[in-house]
């Protein structure tokens, strides 16, 4: 009985030229206005290269986030003091007793018959963020920071982190770099510099904290150099500087600016702790932004006194924003001007990443030379190739003429193979060679299993399609059996592997997935297609 | 070309020959890791991911001299370092290690260096192939990951054999694994060599392999299980395991073929990750045979003695 197989060769071509188009992508074809990429170059765009495979560098950063907590209950203290003497409710001490519990706050030496003020003070002011605990028996409260606010607390401190880091990497000029969060919880941060190979380079830039500072402003905006000096009577005060700002800086138009700011700075870089944007009551965009205490303090005399002038952020040499003082600023604040979107987020941004939040420690670095990976790719590549060639005329030989078909199947599951990484984007790395090593010989094991049951068939007499049947039939069950469990092992591998591994995982999976459709449902119409040949009574070349 | 005809070969007849090549190796293995245990503090030799420190792979122009390395890292002031020459002699390559420090800061120095001493007191050029530097918290943590992933992995298996045949089923091919890991890790201290997170990979594939393959058998002898209940349980996996046999060792033939080619081709980073298949593979293959059916047939015979009923539907071997 003949079958109809047009559908499902239709099929597998459709299926073919889909993860075909997964390795190439489309970039070679010269489309109108656009010039055609070398079709070996389109390939190994689409396909990523570990950094085993390209050479780079390679670190772990451990956020010790305990910083930005301590950081946070020192200003509560602060504040708590500043409250409870507003209330003119005395107090012996309000302290931090536990330097490795950087979220518990003691209130101690209240006056006895006050502790319920106290206490409802604290809770009013301080219940949504704080657990206040303690009776007044002894004549102190604890307020402890509440744990969801901790963890939100230490998450916002890795990833304002990792936005820092970004920023300063970015001025190495890496392609493709990777930053982001690693490992199962524990606030460490992965970071992968391909084609780096200066670690002392990196982690100073890393570590740098960018020059950024808000001055005070003495005159401007002018139009030129000339205008400024003019201004100043010829000759620049020694207690002032010209400094060029760029863009609309508080001039609205699309030419440079410069202003002249007081030379010693008002706050810098590392007293900044956060910055976000926001909008004011009138619904004006703003940044708020927190500063470290001890800054706080100097930027509350500073903003007391100078209600009404302007402040300038200088950053990287140059002015970014200029903003008038609303109001007297002791530790947190907004920065109102007329922004548009982009410019809070810019600001904001800046603002964030002129400090690191919390200090770094390095848990791992490794540099892989672009030679090593170069080296690595070579060797890997003449393994696949010679692996595949052995097994492929092993099953010549062995099969005969099924044995093509065999063949067939393993070079279109690598087709598939590849084309899962290009479109996953993926990471192929040297263990990922590895596993596409290992999926050829695992990949080979259905068809033997396939064959093997078919030729029980055929020394049983079975005639040649019956055998076919039985063959796929049988040997099906099998094949499910041995492929999940193998996937369950790679699946395992990829939640607790990092980088190189998960490589591996992630190319066995595709190639076993893969290989599903090609050993089964491929062969098996290839199969289909030659017995539809045969004449009754012909045996099945196996 | 047919390798496998006809085949009737008496499996579980022979499982103490099994047992005891098995016992041989597990013990030999057992007592290399020790012996090393005694020695560096861990049953085999750790990578650099495990045990932390600082690692630097240099190339040299000319051969190198292990010994005129040293020189220069002791007239350095660097303490305990650790040479040894790396792949084949005529890449002139030589890895320099020291050993793992308490605490992070203090990591950071020695790649550099390592690389300053070699190239003011050592006059032969060389190139920096691969520098790592491993603090302790990150190779505790990878030990953990690794021993759970291990852990989980076979679970995973058990649980899903269970599902799909029964619980000994599931047992035996655990058991089978175990075995296969333990010959495996202990091939590794016999021959001194590393384990590093690749080599878990590939241990973790073949715990995969062994199951593989021991579920083949056992999809057989389910089968025969279901057509033939008239027969005894030995001979019945005696016939599974032949008529399977054919396929056990084409498949495991060349897939130990390709793990070969990348043993031989591959590279020497992918070394220990290779050898680590290579022996997999064969002793997956064997477990199969001489260590999960004769174990179904085992607790058969185990609770036939107790006076409980068959759990595996077929006939007790008549006793004459």
């Amino acid at each position: 009985m003949k079958k109809n197989l047009n559908g499902k060769i239709a099929l597998i071509v459709a299926v073919l030229a889909v993860f075909v188009f997964g390795i190439i992508g489309v970039s070679w074809i010269p489309w109108p206005g656009q010039a055609p990429k070398p079709l070996l170059q389109a390939m190994t765009d689409r396909v990523h290269l570990g950094l085993d495979l390209r050479g780079g560098a390679h670190l772990i950063l451990q956020v010790v986030v305990s910083e930005a907590i301590s950081a946070e209950t020192d200003n509560t203290v602060g504040r708590i003091q500043q409250d409870l003497k507003t209330a003119n409710l005395s107090f012996s001490q309000v302290y931090k007793p536990d330097p490795n519990k950087p979220s518990l706050i003691r209130v101690e030496g209240v006056t006895p018959g006050k502790g319920s003020d106290v206490r409802s003070l604290l809770e009013t002011k301080y219940s949504t963020e704080y657990d206040v605990n303690g009776d007044g028996a002894d004549s102190s409260y604890t307020v402890t920071m509440k744990p969801t606010v901790v963890t939100a607390l230490q998450k916002k401190t890795v990833q304002q982190a990792i936005e820092t880091i970004r920023d300063r990497v970015d001025t190495l000029g890496v392609s493709e770099p990777v930053i982001q969060e690693y490992g199962l919880g524990d606030n460490q941060i992965l970071v992968e510099l391909p084609g780096v190979d200066n670690l002392d380079r990196v982690k100073s830039i890393i570590q740098s904290t960018a020059r950024l500072e808000i001055h005070a402003v003495a005159g401007g905006p002018y139009k030129d150099e000339a205008e400024a000096l003019a201004s100043a009577g010829g000759t620049i005060p020694s207690d002032e500087e010209m400094i060029q700002g760029t863009g609309t800086v508080g001039t609205g138009t699309g030419s440079d600016s410069v202003w002249l700011l007081r030379r010693v700075s008002v706050v810098a870089g590392s007293d900044f702790r956060s910055a976000d944007p926001g909008t004011d009551q009138n619904g004006r965009r703003n940044v708020r932004f927190t500063l470290t205490n001890t800054a706080g303090d100097k930027f509350y005399d500073y903003t007391s006194s100078n209600v009404g002038q302007s402040m300038a952020v200088v950053m990287g040499g140059h002015v970014r924003e200029v903003a008038t003082i609303q109001s007297a600023i002791r530790d947190s604040g907004e920065i109102t001007g007329s922004f548009s979107p982009d410019e809070v987020e810019i600001l904001s941004k800046m603002l964030r990443t002129g400090a690191l939040p919390a200090s770094l420690t390095y848990l791992e670095d490794r540099t892989v030379g672009a030679s090593l990976g170069q080296d690595s790719i070579n060797e890997g590549i003449t393994a696949a190739v010679v692996g595949v060639l052995v097994v492929m005329i092993f099953m010549l030989i062995y099969y005969k003429g099924s044995g093509i078909n065999a063949d067939l199947a393993l070079f279109l599951n690598l087709v598939i193979l590849l084309g899962f990484l290009g479109f996953s984007g993926a990471t192929l790395t040297l263990p990922g060679i590895a596993g596409v090593i290992l999926t050829i010989g695992m990949g080979v094991d259905s068809n033997v299993l396939i064959f093997e049951r078919i030729r029980e068939e055929v020394r049983a007499g079975k005639a040649a399609s019956a055998a076919v049947d039985q063959g796929f039939a049988h040997a099906w069950v099998t094949i499910i059996d041995t492929h999940v469990t193998t996937v369950v092992s790679a699946a395992i591998l990829f939640i607790f592997g990092s980088g190189p591994v998960q490589g591996f995982a992630v190319t066995l999976t595709f190639g076993l997935i893969a290989n599903l459709f090609t050993a089964v449902y491929i062969s098996r119409v290839i199969f289909d297609a030659h017995l539809n040949k045969l004449k009754p009574g012909d045996l099945v070349s196996i | 070309m047919e390798l496998f005809g006809k085949v009737n070969v008496d499996w579980l007849g022979k499982k103490w020959y099994f047992l005891s090549f098995s016992l041989i190796f597990s013990v030999a293995g057992i007592i290399s890791m020790c012996m090393h245990y005694a020695q560096i503090g861990s049953p085999v030799p750790l990578g650099v991911d495990f045990k932390g420190g600082t690692q630097v792979q240099a190339q040299f122009q000319q051969t190198p001299d292990t010994n005129r390395i040293r020189q220069a890292m002791d007239a350095a002031g660097i303490k305990d370092a650790r040479i040894q020459g790396y792949g084949p002699a005529s890449n002139n390559e030589v890895l320099i290690s020291l050993p793992e420090q308490q605490n992070e800061s203090s990591l950071d120095a020695g790649q550099k260096q390592i690389s300053d001493a070699l190239a003011s007191r050592y006059g032969n050029p060389f190139k920096v192939r691969n520098t790592s530097v491993v603090g302790p918290t990150v190779g505790k943590q990878l030990e953990k990951q690794a021993l759970l992933a291990t852990l989980y992995s076979m679970l995973g298996m058990l649980v899903y054999l269970w599902f799909r045949f029964q619980l000994i089923y599931g047992v035996a091919a655990v058991v089978a694994c175990f075995h296969d890991t333990l010959i495996t890790v202990g091939a590794f201290a016999l021959t001194d060599r590393e384990i590093s997170l690749t080599v878990i990979a590939a241990i973790l594939t073949l715990v995969g392999y062994s199951m593989n393959d021991t579920i083949v058998v056992f999809d057989r002898i389910r089968e025969n299980l279901r057509m033939n209940r008239r027969e005894p349980l030995p001979d019945l996996v005696n016939r599974s395991i032949n008529q399977t046999l054919s396929r056990t060792v084409l498949t495991s033939g060349l897939t130990f073929l390709t793990v070969l080619s990348l043993y031989i081709f591959g590279g020497e980073v992918l070394k220990g990750f290779s050898f680590a298949l290579v022996v997999g593979i064969l002793i997956g293959t064997y477990s199969s045979i001489a260590v999960a059916a004769p174990m179904l047939v085992a607790w058969q015979e185990w609770r036939a003695r107790q006076g409980k009923a068959a759990v595996l539907p077929a006939a007790k071997r008549a006793r004459v």
